[in-house]
């Protein structure tokens, strides 16, 4: 109904008189230039597609997968390399199957896959790669109508399928293999080892004096930072997931009032927890360990599934953060932060109703 | 009322799209040739068209009255050049409305013709030329000025052109406390009202004098962005001795805008869907003040404006003083006529001015510039889906979520337009300007106005 394509009609060129339009037969253009019209602005900021901004990511994630093949080598490259392919793969598929053109060039699909495989344990199986990203592109994403119209985190639909479904392969002890050639897959992921540690203090199998030796290497701060840990591929090193998010927020292809509200609000509930024992971590090791980092400038900043305003964004971000040390705290998981961002794709309509920003000179007096 | 708060020198949100004012800053204005024959149009300006006054084939001088209205929002249209009228036609204007020109063939034409009054220079001077005075004009009583204004046919020169009459006249429930000057000019490319400013202020500061001591106000604030130092400079002087204040804001698209321009200098809101009036403030385009002196001092009516014909698709950018009622046509083969990779071009600025897609359209008393875009320069529409990025609300200077209205209106859905305040919105362009997915959110947000009404029945 509205003219939104510009109409191509042919304006009197330079110098010549006016284009012979009753010759509509001839398929020749007319001499001169041609000239169209369509509706304001008529200018462009050329340096921002959503493309550039789906690659912005990539490149945050750069330092991500460079300290995960430096950490887990070989099955960090099959992992996240299987993801991509796959969900590249499946996007081709589901959207040829819904009879709509395919548009892998502008970058989700990779982004999708890129996140996926960063989020999956090192060991898991190659099924689990596939199976996971067949469900969270197609139904996370290409159910919905694709790039856009989703409500939930595509790469968390998948992670989440697959955490559920293989609880063995995605558990907490897959993690672990006490032989291995990698030195950092023989210890148990910090968090697993807190959660443990929390649970023993609670039950009384342990006394506090016990706390930092049953931690030992999981409580050292360096490690935590510099990603020398166990977990999995993309979350273990801070440093790297820093350097590519600052770079993403500078960019603003991520939002950084997000990942502030994250940090802000699981800062202060692990803070608090610390403080009455729920937790043997401190506020700043519960920070630096897990996917919270990885969470809040990668998973969380997905533009599509959170909300549109400055305020919303950081209300959203302050919910994530709440969630994480949530299920961090009080459930059977010893990281959540897949859950966490789903739960608040949920309430992203309704945190979108409630941050109507109000507009210079106020609402519209009710008389129309 | 409201408080005289001094506002930060500008406003939130906005954009910072190329100025591109060069080359056609440095062209000095030039007299454009008188054109064989000019088409007054009978509704240039907002409120009631006028009729007819004179009919066809009555011979008529620069500044006879042409057409006229009862209502008293409307504006008289006047002969722009000396010459023999012809029978009433229809002509369309850039915004789609199909209005009844009178067309008056020029006696003699071309650069010399010399049964023209004035042309050339002797034009220039006639119009901008002269003794200025800078008093407060106290001899003068309000209506004197407002009907010295209503006769002259004088609108905003700005775009807008509502007329100048109305908006100064006096609301006994509505004093006005601030006349503000606009002379931001914040669209790319057009530089019509910064060489009025460098070329004749004196007329400007006049008309400003007048107009405040029209409209009562305590103070005049003229308000310029600060991408033109010399012409603050050159207003500065100008004003010297008078009291008025000249203000340099930031340059941030759209300062301009009224609205905008008060939340920078004045820190005040106007209410939506209100007046500047509404808060005690009236905002003047420069140009609007040139023409208002020589209405009120000799007695002139509005016969020309200054144009700006700019852009990649021009060959040779000018500042031109045109008749009203030239055809962009007239224009473009002036200034050597369009480059090969010319591929759109625009009535006004390229932000919000309405496309062409014919030469022979009459230029209008609202008619600032018109821009050739070339291939490079012209926004590309290769649209996808939104994300939900945000952008759009980052740069929106009304506060508003650009992407949730035009998508509301695109799916039908009125009162969700409604609760995210559709009626604020005012087409400004920055929104579709920074998309990544290159919506016409613009386009979408004017769909939306017009179902507004059809939703409620």
């Amino acid at each position: 109904m509205a003219e939104t394509e510009p109409t191509n009609g042919s304006g009197p060129s330079a110098g010549s008189g006016p284009s012979a339009q009753g010759e509509a037969a001839v398929a020749e253009p007319p001499a001169g230039p041609l000239i169209h019209v369509a509706p304001s602005p008529h200018l462009s900021k050329t340096s921002l597609t959503t493309r550039l901004m789906m690659l912005d990511v990539i490149i945050g994630l750069l330092p991500v997968v460079a300290m995960a093949v430096l950490i887990f080598r070989w099955y960090a490259i099959t992992q996240v390399g299987l993801c991509i392919l796959s969900c590249l793969a499946f996007e081709a598929l589901f959207t040829r199957l819904r009879g709509k053109a395919v548009t892998l060039g502008d970058g989700s699909a990779v982004v999708t896959g890129a996140i996926l495989g960063l989020s999956l344990p090192w060991s898991a199986p190659w099924y689990i790669a596939v199976i996971g990203s067949a469900i969270g592109i197609g139904l996370g994403k290409v159910v919905f109508g694709g790039l856009g119209y989703n409500i939930f985190n595509p790469a968390m639909v998948g992670r989440a399928f697959v955490m559920l479904s293989f609880a063995k392969e995605m558990g907490a002890s897959a993690y672990v293999a006490a032989q291995s050639q990698l030195p950092v897959v023989t210890q148990a992921t910090p968090l697993t080892v807190a959660k443990k540690v929390a649970a023993d203090l609670a039950a009384g199998k342990i006394s506090i004096g016990d706390v930092q030796a049953q931690l030992h290497s999981a409580s050292q701060l360096w490690p935590l930072f510099l990603g020398n840990i166990n977990g999995s591929l993309g979350e273990t090193s801070a440093l790297a997931i820093l350097l590519g998010g600052c770079y993403l927020c500078l960019r603003r292809s991520a939002s950084w009032e997000i990942p502030a509200g994250v940090i802000l609000s699981s800062f202060l509930l692990a803070g608090l927890a610390n403080f009455l024992k729920l937790t043997p971590f401190t506020a700043l090791h519960h920070l630096i360990s897990g996917a919270l980092l990885f969470g809040a400038f990668f998973i969380a900043t997905d533009p599509v599934t959170s909300p549109l305003t400055p305020k919303g964004k950081f209300i959203f971000g302050l919910g994530v953060g709440a969630y994480v040390m949530l299920i961090r705290l009080f459930s059977g998981y010893p990281e959540g932060v897949m859950f966490a961002v789903l739960l608040m794709n949920i309430v992203v309509p309704l945190i979108n109703q409630w941050t109507i920003p109000r507009p210079i000179g106020g609402p519209m007096p009710k008389v129309l | 009322m409201t408080s005289l708060a001094t506002g930060r020198g500008t406003f939130p949100h906005g954009i910072h799209p190329p100025e591109r004012k060069h080359p056609a800053a440095e062209a000095p204005i030039e007299v454009l040739p008188t054109p064989a024959e000019v088409r007054i149009a009978l509704l240039q300006h907002l409120g009631a068209p006028c009729e007819a006054t004179v009919s066809p084939r009555t011979e008529v001088n620069l500044g006879d009255l042409v057409g006229d209205s009862k209502a008293f929002v409307s504006a008289p249209v006047h002969a722009s050049v000396t010459g023999l009228t012809g029978r009433t036609s229809v002509a369309t204007l850039p915004n789609g409305r199909h209005v009844p020109v009178i067309p008056i063939k020029a006696a003699g034409s071309g650069p010399s013709a010399e049964t023209q009054p004035f042309s050339g220079q002797s034009l220039f001077d006639d119009i901008f030329g002269g003794d200025w005075p800078k008093d407060s004009f106290d001899q003068y009583e309000p209506q004197q000025i407002l009907d010295a204004v209503r006769k002259a046919g004088l609108v905003g020169l700005g775009g807008a052109a509502f007329p100048t009459h109305v908006k100064l006249t006096r609301n006994p429930d509505k004093p006005i406390h601030t006349l503000l000057i606009n002379a931001c000019e914040c669209e790319p490319y057009l530089t019509s009202d910064y060489r009025l400013m460098l070329e004749a202020p004196a007329p400007i500061i006049t008309g400003a004098l007048l107009a405040q001591r029209a409209i009562g106000a305590q103070r005049t604030i003229i308000c310029i962005e600060d991408n033109k130092p010399d012409a603050a400079r050159t207003l500065r002087q100008a004003a010297e001795g008078a009291s008025i204040q000249v203000n340099v804001l930031r340059t941030k698209y759209p300062q301009g805008d009224e609205r905008q321009l008060i939340v920078s200098v004045l820190g005040a809101e106007v209410p939506t869907g209100g007046l500047p009036l509404d808060i005690g403030i009236v905002v003047l385009n420069v140009g609007t003040c040139a023409a208002l002196a020589r209405a009120v001092l000799r007695g002139k009516p509005l016969t020309h404006r200054i144009v700006s014909v700019s852009g990649g698709g021009i060959k040779q950018p000018k500042n031109l003083l045109v008749p009203i009622g030239a055809s962009y046509g007239d224009l473009v083969t002036y200034c050597g006529g369009f480059t090969d990779d010319v591929a759109r071009v625009v009535a006004g600025g390229p932000m919000m001015g309405f496309t062409i897609g014919a030469l022979d359209v009459p230029v209008t008393k609202g008619a600032s510039g018109l821009t050739a875009l070339s291939q490079t320069e012209v926004r590309k529409a290769d649209e996808t889906t939104c994300v939900r990025c945000g952008r759009c609300v980052d740069v929106c200077p009304v506060g508003l979520v650009p992407t949730k209205i035009a998508l509301a209106s695109k799916a039908g859905d009125m009162a969700l337009a409604q609760r995210y305040h559709i009626i604020a919105c005012m087409e400004c362009g920055c929104c579709a300007y920074v998309c990544p997915a290159s919506i016409p959110l613009v386009q979408l947000i004017r769909l939306g106005k017009i179902r507004l009404p059809k939703a409620k029945a």
